[in-house]
């Protein structure tokens, strides 16, 4: 069931967007106050928590030994999945991934993979037989806009803390766990355009009333690895590239972030 | 993106199959192709052979999904079990369900669904053959068969990739070039108001360089929007000689 925003605070919101305003106050360009929390899941691998104001998004890594696929026989295997579970929000039933859920996953999954932020051929354990299997589990818990940025940064957070649990595997041939062999980072910053304004960071409401979605995810040379244009509206070339050139600036500012509360230097 | 070095993609200037860096692929579009379907058209784009067919406006079910105000735009995208080397199995899976729901977006931009409240506009794109850019193809195809519908739009969705290859940016990456290449990024566009409706990367690019590839795409979709448009001109007009016009006015 589709939840609807009343006209009166509708026509508020596009009154403030058209003054370049942000119903919370904030600058266009601003996300809202990000909380991390690193590493609380116990059994799981790798873990971190991101709120982005009253967003709120869990993402844990499991790994497992299994075979690769054949024609990567010496990379370990990367899954990313989410899940819109109807704790988060009136507007989520439970059942298989939807198609929102399903794009969350995909977005998250092709910044992480084409940034090759995790070095899969130091996850191989035996050429063409055992290999790691890496899951990507994103689970939100509060859903108050932007799920594309907390669940981007979480994953990375969550990598960047990750374990490799070789102590658990007979196969995995090593005594001790190791850090997962992260070699690059990437993170995403998600625009949304209401009529002509274009913002970082939107709040439900402004997602309720927002034509398109714009994912930028850049590595930390300042390089694109991932984009994707999402929701009904469009953008013209022009904003397309003033969007990556904000995003530039704003991964950064994310990246020193995680990485200083993730205890790592940078990559 | 694969990355294996081995395989070579560009020699002498050229691309493997000859192609210049801003060249595309073949194209052909037919419009009105099957005769139970609203609309329809099968487009061949290099090796890549697409059907669209697209039925309604017609009664949406099921009946919560209806919207009060505007017809819903439902793109299938689907890859027959055939279609590539390796048998793909049948059914939806993560890929298809994500390009169906950018596809159903994009082009629900250019229909004026507010004509059509409580009704479902379904588009079915078939993949029969797929080498590299059906999605592009796809979307392309299914923007003649809603044309070939009669559904009221406001243009036709044009779509094409560029993409990156040996640190070159080139147009419309054929299926090597797309497994080893360094970025691919499909574009859908509307020439009416220099719109993009679909708009996907992955890979490595600099800003520079995203900049000259969505130039090079948007470019493309010029070209390709006329070889839409060719596609209903050959499908609906006739040669129409003289007397015909008289007759079927009753003039004497």
């Amino acid at each position: 069931m589709k939840e609807t925003l009343s006209k009166i605070t509708k026509d508020y919101l596009y009154r403030l967007t058209k003054e370049g305003k942000r119903v919370d106050g904030r600058d266009r360009y601003e996300y809202r106050d990000m909380e991390v929390d690193i590493g609380l899941i116990e059994p799981a691998e790798g873990s971190a928590r991101v709120k982005l104001g009253e967003t709120d998004v869990i993402v844990g890594i499991k790994m497992d030994v299994g075979e690769p696929y054949p024609d990567t026989p010496d990379s370990g295997v990367l899954t990313t999945a989410a899940e819109l579970i109807p704790m988060a929000s009136p507007e989520y039933e439970s059942g298989p991934p939807g198609e929102d859920a399903t794009e969350l996953a995909r977005v998250v999954d092709r910044g992480i993979r084409e940034s090759e932020a995790v070095d899969t051929s130091k996850l191989c354990i035996e050429k063409g037989e055992k290999v790691w299997i890496m899951f990507i589990d994103i689970h939100v818990l509060d859903f108050d806009g932007n799920l594309f940025d907390a669940a981007g940064i979480g994953a990375m957070a969550a990598l960047l803390n990750a374990e490799v649990p070789a102590s658990d595997f007979e196969e995995a041939k090593k005594e001790e766990d190791y850090p997962l062999p992260i070699e690059h980072t990437v993170f995403p910053a998600t625009f949304t355009k209401i009529k002509n304004e274009i913002m970082l960071d939107s709040r439900l409401e402004e997602e309720r009333i927002a034509d398109a979605r714009l994912t930028v995810s850049l590595n930390e040379d300042n390089e694109i690895v991932a984009m994707q244009k999402g929701l009904r509206g469009v953008f013209d070339y022009k904003s397309t590239k003033e969007c990556v050139k904000k995003a530039k600036d704003i991964t950064s500012e994310t990246r020193e972030k995680i990485l200083s509360e993730c205890d790592r230097e940078n990559i | 993106m694969g990355s294996n070095k081995d395989i070579e993609l560009i020699k002498d200037g050229k691309r493997m199959d000859g192609r210049d860096f801003d060249e595309l692929r073949e194209i052909s579009i037919d419009a009105g192709v099957l005769k139970r379907a609203d609309g329809s058209a099968y487009l061949e784009w290099g090796k890549n052979k697409i059907m669209a067919a697209v039925y309604g406006p017609r009664e949406m079910h099921p009946r919560h999904a209806q919207e009060t105000t505007k017809a819903v735009v439902r793109a299938r995208y689907n890859m027959a079990a055939f279609s590539v080397p390796d048998r793909k199995r049948p059914g939806p899976d993560r890929r298809s369900i994500e390009i169906s729901k950018l596809v159903s977006e994009a082009l629900e931009k250019v229909v004026f669904t507010e004509k059509y409240p409580r009704s479902v506009i379904d588009v079915f794109i078939e993949v029969l053959q797929a080498s590299a850019g059906t999605r592009c193809g796809g979307l392309t195809a299914a923007s003649v068969a809603l044309a070939d519908a009669g559904i009221p739009m406001s243009d036709m969705v044009a779509s094409c990739a560029s993409g990156k290859i040996e640190g070159q940016v080139v147009l419309d990456l054929g299926k090597n070039e797309d497994n080893y290449g360094q970025a691919d990024v499909p574009i859908g566009y509307i020439p009416k108001s220099d719109d993009i409706c679909l708009l996907q990367m992955d890979g490595n690019l600099t800003e520079e360089e995203y900049e000259k590839a969505v130039e090079m795409a948007i470019d493309a979709c010029k070209d390709i929007h006329k070889i839409q448009r060719e596609a209903l001109k050959e499908r609906y007009s006739t040669d129409i000689q003289e007397g015909e016009i008289k007759e079927a006015v009753g003039v004497k």
